[in-house]
């Protein structure tokens, strides 16, 4: 417990208020039921109602608690985008290792595949397969996936073929080792540093991107909460002075800033460590 | 100018009582240092002696993160450390020079060469384009460099080492400094380039009467250079002598010790003559790409118990012998047999217990071992690997390798970047250890090391294979590891193997003129060596 605490109070402030932002959003995204007023989808009030010790964020466009939508949208949001860079993330770093492992044709091939994803502009991909397949959840993580998984396979080919011409590496092999052991073992624990630096850059690029699609309309459908689609229905509300668009804004802007302020850190110190 | 460079005697540069701090903790602890015009300085050490940061300082230049927290530089009647920052560069590259370690990394490979050579006299305003270039030709001339006029044009990477190593001096003494400081200019190149180079530098600087400081940890080619020589250890002053009488009167025991390093080379013959066959490696040809042949038709034998020496400067391809050896490189021709079985040309052909047989150990330590293990995985690995042996079986075992490989048993959990670059080759022995191997290949393993460090592995190889019964394979490029501790000495020269046979002979004359070449070049703890050396290849 001590160490703990030494170890926050050695904590630049900046990374502090990154790790308090997270801890928030996930505290909201486990416990939102327990801490939202209204249900998800209940229509409680007036549209666009003022800020009020009811409905503390005062009400959207049909006249739903904003407050209520946004911790529900954080539960949306934030688990779909964690969802999903998860799988790229798993996907991405067996592939990107595999390809550097074994070289050859495997590298080839893979590398071509992720080549012809990579050349459609992510947005334009997304969209194409959105609008085709319907929007459902699981074709918005699938698609996510796929994109993501791409540039995570990159970065992991990269550092792990650096990795792997190391002689520790040869000294594996000339053991006899298998090729899951080399993989898993004496490749994996040297890309960790930049992967997870790469982790948290990569869960912002995927919240971001699913609050763009959802602003566009491909992301979540109404009537469920998210943080996207919430700007865009109330969008319109700023011309007429009603500032209920630039809450569930300035929220994304807050876990983004948060989440980079964090990976800063875990860079810095990453850094430090390897001189 | 001339005038000033013509009187000697006169101090040129002065360090009292300096103390450099690198964060809490001090590098050297206050040295005085005096250079005078014309004079060529020697400081020798091992790695993590205080050698760099020293002449650096002499330089007026410290390292970010470092501080000097006492003493002051003087150089020609200005105090380096009070002058302001852009007067201080203004002294770099015209009065003070400095060459690097690895000129490789400090030439801008997107220039040519002579491009690099201007930049110091233009910036400065000290010569127009053409005049400099004209220098640089009668520079690269004097440096003895081949075809001076148009060397220039090349870029870096279409010069060899050596060529790249004189070119960068010819670039320290652009704009005729009165101090070059030469920090191991020739540690990364074989011997026989050492040579050209270390001569090329000293006739030049003779010539200018330029003032030098010479950092090295090789003694030997120290003695060539320097006038007076300080020995340093952990950022103290040991002992500071003319070079003669230094290397005849040592009178500190680390000067001895750095000095006998040298000297001990005699080693107990083992009695019995050949016996049985461990490797016999039978017209071996192999090449990276289709057609090319870096190895060439290359036979040799390791008996039980001995080891065999495989010494040739750097692209003779003994690295590649290794490869082969080891079934990374299949050979296009030839056999390996190792114990009674024919060797498979692939490493993923052969069976556990083969591979389990043959083990190596690298040049670099530092990379041998995965940096994210612990010593009791890396040594432990090959233990459940090939003998299939539980947890606490392996832990006993472990901790009875470190202590057969000298290192205390409570470094068990470490991981290996909390060691020491000696302590790590034992790692990597004793992991080669583990496997009870019949042969271990020995890649350059001492190179990397301090000659002190390097030495005591040498001795624990040795000790390891009176008590073990091991072979090894020794591949260097040091001779005075070779006559340290080979039986047999093979030597490759361009692929092939010009000479072979137990060390007393091929080590006496008559030799193969190559060996004769390699021989010759290794510096010896003689001041006058390289003239005589010189002298000798000239008649």
């Amino acid at each position: 417990m001590n160490q703990l605490v030494n170890f926050l109070k050695r904590m630049p402030l900046s990374a502090l208020f990154g790790l308090v932002v997270i801890l928030l959003n996930l505290g909201v995204f486990c416990l939102a039921p327990a801490i939202a007023p209204f249900g998800e989808t209940e229509v409680v009030g007036d549209v666009w109602l003022p800020m009020s010790t009811i409905h503390l964020l005062g009400t959207d466009h049909i006249g739903r608690d904003m407050f209520t939508r946004i911790v529900y949208g954080a539960r949306n949001t934030i688990g779909v985008a964690l969802l999903i860079t998860f799988i790229a993330f798993f996907s991405g770093t067996i592939l990107g290792l595999a390809a550097a492992t074994m070289k050859g044709w495997v590298d080839q091939v893979l590398g071509r595949i992720v080549d012809i994803v990579m050349a459609f502009p992510p947005l334009i991909f997304a969209l194409m397969v959105l609008s085709v397949m319907g929007s459902s959840t699981t074709v918005l993580v699938v698609v996510l996936s796929l994109l993501d998984c791409t540039r995570v396979f990159r970065l992991v080919r990269a550092v792990a073929m650096d990795v792997e011409v190391m002689p520790y590496v040869e000294a594996a092999r000339l053991r006899g080792e298998g090729f899951w052991w080399v993989m898993r073992r004496e490749i994996l624990p040297n890309t960790m540093p930049p992967l997870i630096a790469e982790f948290g850059m990569r869960f912002c690029f995927v919240f971001l991107f699913i609050s763009a699609l959802s602003f566009l309309g491909l992301g979540f459908q109404p009537p469920a909460a998210d943080w996207g689609s919430m700007v865009r229905e109330n969008a319109g509300a700023i011309t007429f002075g009603i500032p209920a668009a630039l809450w569930p804004a300035s929220v994304i802007a807050l876990l983004t800033i948060g989440v980079n302020l964090v990976v800063d850190w875990l860079l810095n110190l990453q850094s430090k460590s390897a001189h | 100018m001339l005038m000033n460079k013509k009187r000697k005697n006169d101090d040129l540069l002065t360090m009292k009582n300096i103390h450099i701090a690198g964060g809490k903790d001090e590098i050297i602890h206050g040295i005085d240092l005096t250079l005078k015009r014309g004079e060529v300085l020697g400081l020798i050490g091992e790695s993590g002696a205080g050698k760099s940061t020293l002449g650096l300082a002499a330089m007026g230049y410290i390292r970010s993160g470092c501080a000097v927290t006492e003493g002051s530089i003087v150089f020609d009647g200005m105090d380096l450390l009070t002058m302001n920052a852009s007067a201080r560069r203004k002294l770099w590259g015209t009065r003070i020079a400095y060459v690097a370690q690895s000129s490789a990394a400090s030439f801008n490979p997107a220039h040519t060469l002579i491009r690099q050579f201007t930049e110091v006299p233009l910036q400065h305003g000290i010569a127009g384009k053409a005049r400099a270039e004209k220098k640089a030709v009668k520079l690269y001339d004097r440096l003895n460099l081949p075809h001076p006029e148009e060397i220039g044009r090349r870029y870096p990477h279409q010069v060899s080492g050596g060529q790249l190593q004189r070119a960068m001096v010819a670039m320290a003494m652009a704009a005729d400094p009165d101090i070059i400081i030469f920090d191991e200019p020739t540690t990364a190149l074989d011997v026989t380039t050492q040579i050209e180079v270390l001569a090329a530098i000293r006739d030049v600087i003779r010539d200018k009467n330029t003032a030098a400081i010479y950092i090295s940890h090789d003694l030997a080619v120290v003695a060539q250079m320097a006038d007076r020589i300080m020995v340093l250890k952990d950022g103290n002053l040991v002992e500071e002598g003319e070079a003669e009488m230094l290397l005849d009167e040592p009178k500190e025991s680390y000067t001895q010790e750095l000095i006998s390093v040298r000297l001990n080379h005699a080693r107990p013959r083992k009695g019995e003559k050949g016996g049985e066959t461990i490797l016999k490696v039978d017209s071996v040809t192999a090449g990276y790409k289709k057609g090319e042949r870096v190895l060439k038709n290359i036979s040799l034998h390791v008996g039980k118990r001995r080891t065999v020496a495989v010494v040739g400067e750097s692209g003779s391809g003994k690295s590649t012998l290794a490869r082969v050896i080891t079934g990374l490189l299949p050979p296009t021709k030839g056999r390996i047999r190792f114990g009674d079985d024919l060797l498979k040309p692939k490493t993923s052909q052969r069976n556990r217990e083969t591979l389990r047989r043959l083990q190596m150990i690298y040049q670099m330590p530092d990379v041998a071992v995965n940096p994210c293990h612990t010593l009791l995985q890396i040594i432990g690995r090959p233990l459940s690997f090939y003998f299939g042996m539980e947890k606490e079986a392996i832990e006993a075992r472990v901790r009875e390798l470190l202590t057969m490989v000298e290192l205390p048993e409570s470094y068990i959990n470490r991981y290996p970047s909390e060691l020491s670059g000696g302590e790590k080759q034992r790692v990597c022995i004793a992991r080669a250890l583990a496997a009870k191997p019949d042969l271990i290949i020995c890649d350059e393993v001492t190179s990397a090391l301090d000659p002190l460090v390097a030495e005591s592995v040498l001795k624990l190889l040795q000790r390891l294979q009176n008590e073990l019964g091991v072979s090894y394979l020794f591949i260097t490029h040091d001779l005075t590891t070779v006559k340290a501790i080979a039986d047999e000495v093979v030597v490759m020269f361009k692929g092939r193997i010009v000479e072979q046979g137990p060390r007393s002979e091929v080590l006496t004359p008559p030799h193969h003129a190559y060996t004769e070449k390699l021989l010759a070049s290794v510096p010896e703890m003689d001041t006058d060596w390289l003239d005589n050396y010189l002298e000798g290849s000239v008649a």
